[in-house]
């Protein structure tokens, strides 16, 4: 398909959609066609190179809001699409079918009532739909056999969309991260720390990346022996170190100390090398797990380093809960705000779900790791396999620390290091294309570290490049499959399937369209740690995010302050342009001075002008 | 070992404040000259007792470091003198008193040894060794005595609790005094010319005019003392209008109050031109007593004595909130006040609300009704107009509200507290609405406890003069000027004053003349009566114009609902009142047109600014919304200097540019605050320049986070476990 470049949301000409939604394959007969389906409701939305129409269908969307709604259902192999046929204010629903988590039938052909009959639909972002049909002649099986089809692509056999897509971006999203790059910035490598390629064939660690950086003073057979007592593979290798105090932030996996309480001196050399690096006196272990949760764990064979053994470090656990009481707990909360955000004693059962409680903890987790670290401590993080709970300790102190990563650039890199490379189980835990609802796997891990990030936006809306919108269009396609991204859980999974080469990067959209994802009011601060209050007095539900879909909730495209300031930085302009002018035909010296400063200082916040006339 | 908790980050070192002589060594030192540890004290304040070598903690009483200083008792403040340097200068000082001051009346609870409780009148002959005060803006103070002389401390103690703590008379408050001593050019700051009627009824709780339905006669106003006497507030651009009044009580047998309120019913129809919903607010609001109990649960989640308590509080923080009713409160009235809009606006009723006393909730809820329906009042000078209006001339009881005077049969409650609480709401909502700033707000809040202002020190208008005229040390002739609150310049200079209003405001657009021509609505906030002689009853009644016009509308009279129980209804009401906010939310959202508040839960919040501003561990430092407003300010000055060049230059802006053109001076304050000094959270409150940049790390995490139940197993399960969590 020759067809132009577009993006989700973008508003092409009905004749041009039309034709595509009503005649994917055959050209010839597009025109009269598209003079039949003229008839039917106009359309909004433009399919996605290499999107294409499955099936469409008459179908009322029970909407939780505004009551049942009479229209037509579009299901392309990358999303559902619902358009009204007459309700005033019109009802769309555009849904990538990545954000389906289950698909089921309700009601049965005998069921009684009206709108008794059709399908429920569980959404991974926040939402629920359902579509009634008419009961006569099986009307939805059809449809229902599509819908779990390709929404569970990976479950039949299909290909995820990231891999039929054939959208074409003016940047590269995948050149973003180079491992060698980042770590030169950082300074990488020093006198005592090297980078290894001793993970080049995923053979010291599968789930790690291929490029490590480890103390200078281990060598590669220190390495495999450390290897072997940690928790698969994952041994301690550094994730940043600061530049001036050179103390380091070193992640990994639990070690296998077990029930009989084993020892490894190979391990505990190689922590005593990395304190030893820059002369820390006593390295600090954070367990991101509660202390009950890693003493358990020497039952299956992990556990916790003890400090009888560990002679130089201190061993503290920061009670963040695993993976299950996440997911029951965002569970909980889309219980109290989807379809209506609860009525009584909101604040009660807010508490309840427990969902800012466990925030709060990620984010005093990091604190105490940055603040460490700016204190000239190393620190070594980790929690049972070192890929949930330590990625966002490791990257939200990153955050904090390094004000690289708050720039729009900087938190690709920071996301497609820590997350994407370490192997956060994204597949596992998101479930891309897979129908297992129920899978104990699945856990919201990133979700939370991205409202993590949000809070701390919120608390310092001055010092991130990016807006939200980016946060939110990440969470969008964290679930969607559209891009290559989020998919498989390691990187060397992703080698194998060729995501680099097939796919297209989630950061070749944003790059494109990088404007619109910059936070007007960023000032940049280069040598600041940012430290969050992690307060339940400061942390504050994500609204827009998870109660986005609730008409009261009113979204603004933009907020008023934002609003306000773009106005103000355009009146500036405008003028500053009207004294120029004014000056060229009476050249005051006096004035022209007095404009030719502002005009200089004006610079850098003039180019956020464009934002304003940037559609949303 | 195993729970090593990262308390040890929490007790950071403050290095603001600290002493490090130990009292020992004070001691053996020389006493300091007392006479030169005198605050600069204000016209007409005298200094009753004070005590030297007085330890003041930093907040966190763990640490128990201080600072040694003067601890003074005047008849205006309690007030620290450090024997340090004075730190320096605050930007946003206020001129009364300083950031170590605490005016008498702002005195909330004093605490003694083991945290118990001082009460007036009982202090004898002992006095603790620590003492920490509550102060009404939340402030917490914590002074030990035992470094102290004992006849010094004694005599400061229950210098301090006699003053603070027992009951005075009216004539002790510090504005007698003070205003005596100032040469105070008095004059009242909103325009009395518009409200008509009458005075010399015999009853003191109206204020000077006040302006009735014109049925009313003469006589009907002072058949129950004013009681029952519907009093207009404000009427809707299509005539319908809102009213207040007192509720009569209802004696059974009686037969005539009840015709009474018929007869003043009619007369608020109009004569049955206009249908009446009345409310009684006493029915479906909480009750001034509700109020008082709500706010004090309320404001010990912020009268911090250390920062273990603190943290320990944290995780309960929500159902804490929820518990203790406050929000609630505040929600309460913000739908009763969309009610109402919803009536005057959508069905173009009349509306009359009452309680008993009528100055209550109905000051509350008719202020609201005005702020979200009518633009004029979201301005400085219309919300200062507004709370003269509706509470001061409305006779709000201030005096016995705030018990100022400690007198035990006066029903205390934080009722103006709730309303600025209600405005803040409406505030954060729509920022760009109103003229005025958050930081106004909370300063506003803060002036109801300095006693040196008229406008928050009497029960009414009456009160007022009847007192101002006795204490006049002149003849009867001149009543003693005081400054109302509104005076700003009283409490701080220009620059400071910059700092309330809102850069986020602009003032509408002015409209082309030809537009202007053709008939656009317009609601009456005042009216153009005669000023005086209440003998000339007022002939143009203020709907008569409107009402001939509605009458050949309508041709109908429409049929009153009078009496209608609002509690038969109410599960209605609050369906009816959710789709009137949807249907208004479905529109664009015009920032001079009407206002409603959204009342769902996640959008009633905590006035961050009021109350979380002195508790250190909560402070953003270099965040919080004030960086991005400061930005705002920063292009808003520039824009100004812009413009003042282009002005020069004889350039004539086009008229949309006006529009948008900001108030004069907004910026400059920010400005000069940003180059020197840190923001924080707390700003314009606390400056950061002395705190430290260590983090505040929650302590006491482990106990508090409940697991337990369902989510039990589960947190007991492995990450990626084996066989037996894939169930």
């Amino acid at each position: 398909m020759t067809a132009p470049h577009v993006t989700l949301g973008e508003v092409l000409p009905e004749r041009a959609v039309q034709n595509r939604l009503t005649n994917p394959g055959t050209e010839n007969c597009s025109l009269c066609a598209s003079r039949e389906s003229l008839k039917m409701e106009p359309l909004a939305v433009t399919l996605l190179p290499g999107e294409e129409r499955v099936i469409d269908k008459d179908i009322m969307y029970i909407c939780p809001f505004s009551g049942p709604v009479k229209g037509k259902v579009f299901i392309t192999n990358y999303r559902l699409y619902f358009k009204s046929a007459d309700a005033d204010p019109s009802v769309t629903l555009n849904v990538p079918l990545g954000a389906i988590g289950r698909v089921e039938k309700m009601g049965g052909a005998s069921s009684r009532g009206e709108n008794s009959y059709g399908l429920d639909i569980t959404c991974k972002d926040m939402r629920n739909l359902r579509f009634a049909l008419k009961q006569e002649g099986h009307s939805r099986r059809d449809i229902f056999d599509i819908l779990f089809r390709y929404a569970f692509p990976l479950s039949h056999g299909l290909l995820l969309f990231a891999y039929l897509s054939q959208e074409k971006y003016e940047e590269n999203g995948w050149s973003v991260y180079k491992p060698m790059e980042e770590f030169r910035r950082q300074g990488l490598p020093t006198d005592k720390w090297r980078i290894t390629f001793i993970n080049d064939n995923y053979e010291l660690c599968d789930t790690y990346p291929t490029i490590l950086v480890v103390p200078f003073k281990a060598t590669e057979e220190d390495l495999r022996k450390v290897s072997t007592f940690r928790s698969r593979g994952r041994i301690p290798v550094l994730s940043w170190i600061h530049r001036e105090n050179q103390a380091v932030i070193c992640r990994c996996s639990q070690p296998l100390v077990g029930m009989s309480g084993k020892r490894n001196k190979d391990d505990e050399r190689y922590l005593e090398v990395i304190r030893e690096a820059n002369g820390t006196a006593k390295l600090t272990i954070y367990d991101a797990r509660p202390s009950v949760n890693a003493v358990a764990n020497k039952a299956t064979g992990g556990g916790y380093e003890g400090d009888d053994t560990y002679q130089n470090a201190e061993l503290v656990f920061l009670d963040i809960h695993n993976i299950h009481v996440m997911r029951e707990s965002l569970k909980k909360l889309k219980d109290i705000v989807y379809p209506n955000v609860e009525e009584s004693h909101w604040l009660s059962s807010l508490e309840s779900t427990h969902w800012l409680e466990h925030i709060k903890l990620v984010l005093s987790g990091a604190i105490q790791v940055a603040d460490k670290i700016s204190g000239g401590n190393s620190v070594v993080v980790h929690c049972s396999d070192g890929w949930d709970r330590t990625a966002q300790l490791t990257s939200l102190a990153m955050l904090m620390l390094d004000s690289h990563y708050r720039t729009l650039r900087g938190f690709q890199v920071l996301l497609e290091k820590e997350w994407i490379s370490f192997g956060h189980k994204f597949a596992s835990r998101i479930g891309h294309g897979d129908k297992n609802h129920a899978d104990q796997d699945r856990s919201p891990i990133f979700v939370q570290f991205i409202d993590c990030v949000w809070q701390m936006t919120k608390q310092f809306p001055t010092a991130f490049e990016f807006n939200e919108r980016l946060l939110m269009t990440i969470l969008d396609h964290l679930f969607s499959c559209r891009f290559g991204t989020f998919l498989y859980n390691c990187e060397s999974a992703r080698d194998t399937n060729e995501v680099r080469s097939k796919t297209v990067s989630l950061w070749s959209l944003v790059n494109s369209d990088s404007t619109s994802y910059l936070n007007p009011f960023y000032t940049p601060e280069s040598s600041r740690v940012l430290y969050p209050v992690a307060s339940m007095r400061h942390l504050e539900l994500w609204v827009t995010y998870y109660i986005r879909w609730n008409p009261r909730i009113r979204q603004q495209q933009q907020s008023p302050v934002e609003q306000r300031y773009m106005e103000l930085l355009a009146l500036r302009d405008e003028y500053l342009k009207k004294l120029e002018e004014l000056q060229l035909t009476d050249s005051s010296p006096n004035s022209s001075h007095l404009s030719n400063s502002s005009a200089s200082n004006a610079a850098s916040p003039t180019q956020h002008i464009n934002h304003l006339h940037t559609p949303f | 070992m195993l729970s090593s908790l990262g308390s040890a980050g929490g007790k950071s070192a403050k290095p603001s404040f600290v002493s490090y002589v130990t009292p020992e060594e004070i001691k053996s030192e020389k006493e300091p000259s007392r006479k030169e540890k005198h605050p600069d004290l204000l016209p007409g304040e005298v200094v009753f007792c004070s005590a030297s070598t007085v330890l003041k903690y930093t907040q966190d009483d763990l640490s128990q470091r201080g600072v040694f200083g003067v601890l003074l008792c005047t008849n205006f403040r309690v007030s620290f003198v450090s024997d340090e340097a004075p730190t320096e200068e605050m930007l946003f000082k206020n001129k009364l008193y300083g950031e170590n001051d605490i005016p008498l009346s702002c005195v909330d609870n004093i605490y003694g040894d083991k945290r118990k409780l001082i009460t007036g009148g009982l202090v004898k002959n002992k006095y603790p060794s620590k003492m920490i005060i509550h102060c009404k803006d939340l402030r917490v103070f914590q002074f030990s005595l035992s470094f102290s002389k004992e006849e010094d401390a004694k005599k400061i103690f229950q210098g301090i609790v006699h003053h603070c703590l027992e009951p005075k008379s009216l004539r002790c408050l510090f504005a007698f005094s003070y205003c005596e001593n100032t040469s105070y050019p008095g004059s009242y700051s909103y325009c009395r010319e518009h409200l008509v009627s009458s005075r010399s009824l015999g009853f003191l709780l109206f204020p000077v005019y006040f302006i009735v339905p014109k049925n009313v006669s003469d006589e009907d106003l002072t058949k129950y003392q004013g009681k029952g006497l519907p009093m207009w507030c404000w009427s809707h651009h299509s005539g319908c209008a809102l009213f207040k009044t007192a509720s009569i009580p209802l004696v059974q047998e009686d037969n005539v109050p009840q015709t009474y309120m018929e007869k003043m019913l009619t007369a608020v129809a109009h004569n049955h031109l206009y249908s009446v919903k009345t409310e009684d607010l006493s029915d479906t609001l909480p009750t001034v007593q509700d109020i008082l109990l709500s706010y004090n649960r309320f404001k010990q989640f912020f009268l911090i004595d250390n920062t273990t308590e603190f943290w320990m509080s944290d995780m309960k923080w929500f159902s804490s909130l929820d518990n203790c009713g406050w929000l609630d409160i505040i929600r309460q009235c913000l739908q009763k006040a969309v009610e109402v809009v919803e009536s005057l606006e959508k069905e173009n009723t009349n509306v009359l609300i009452m309680e008993e006393g009528g100055s209550d909730l109905c000051c509350v809820v008719s202020s609201l009704v005005q702020l979200m329906l009518d633009p004029y009042y979201r301005t400085l000078l219309g919300f200062q107009s507004l709370v003269q209006k509706e509470w001061v001339a409305g006779g709000h009881a201030f005096l016995d509200r705030s018990n100022h005077l400690h007198l035990k049969d006066k029903v205390e409650s934080p009722v103006f507290l709730l309303f600025l609480e209600c405005v803040w709401q409406l505030q954060q909502q729509h920022g760009p609405a109103f003229q005025f700033s958050e930081t106004y707000l909370t300063v506003l809040s803060d002036s109801i406890h300095v006693p040196v202002f008229t406008t928050f020190l009497f029960n009414n208008d009456g009160h007022r003069d009847s007192l101002l005229r006795a204490e006049s040390p002149h003849t009867q002739r001149s009543p003693l000027n005081c400054p109302t609150v509104w005076d700003w310049s009283v409490q701080f200079d220009c620059k400071a004053q910059d700092l309330f209003t809102n850069p986020l405001y602009t003032e509408k657009p002015k409209q082309d003349t030809s537009v202007r021509k053709s008939y656009r609505p317009r609601h009456l906030r005042q009216l153009s009566l005669p000023s005086s002689a209440f003998k000339t009853p007022p002939k143009k009644g203020f709907f008569k114009d409107e009402a001939d016009n509605l009458k050949k509308i309508l041709g109908v009279k429409r049929l009153s609902r009078w009496m209608l129980s609002p509690s038969s209804d109410s599960p209605q009401t609050s369906s009816s009142v959710r789709e009137f906010y949807e249907a208004w939310q479905t529109k664009p959202l015009d920032y001079h047109g009407l206002l409603l508040p959204c009342l769902d839960g996640p959008s009633i919040r905590v006035w961050m600014q009021r109350y979380l501003r002195w508790i250190h561990d909560v402070q953003i430092l270099g965040g919080g919304p004030v960086a991005m407003l400061s930005k705002v300010s920063e292009i808003l000055g520039e824009v100004q200097e812009l413009q003042r060049q282009l002005d020069r230059h004889g350039c004539t802006l086009t008229s949309n540019h006006k529009g948008a053109r900001p108030r004069a001076k907004t910026a400059a304050a920010v400005i000069a605050a940003r180059s020197s000094v840190r923001l924080s959270s707390s700003f314009p409150f606390v400056t950061s320049r002395n705190w430290s940049f260590k983090p505040a790390i929650p302590t006491s995490l482990l106990q508090s986070l409940m697991v337990t139940g369902m989510a039990g197993n589960l947190a007991d399960r492995e990450d990626d476990g084996g066989p037996e969590s894939l169930v």
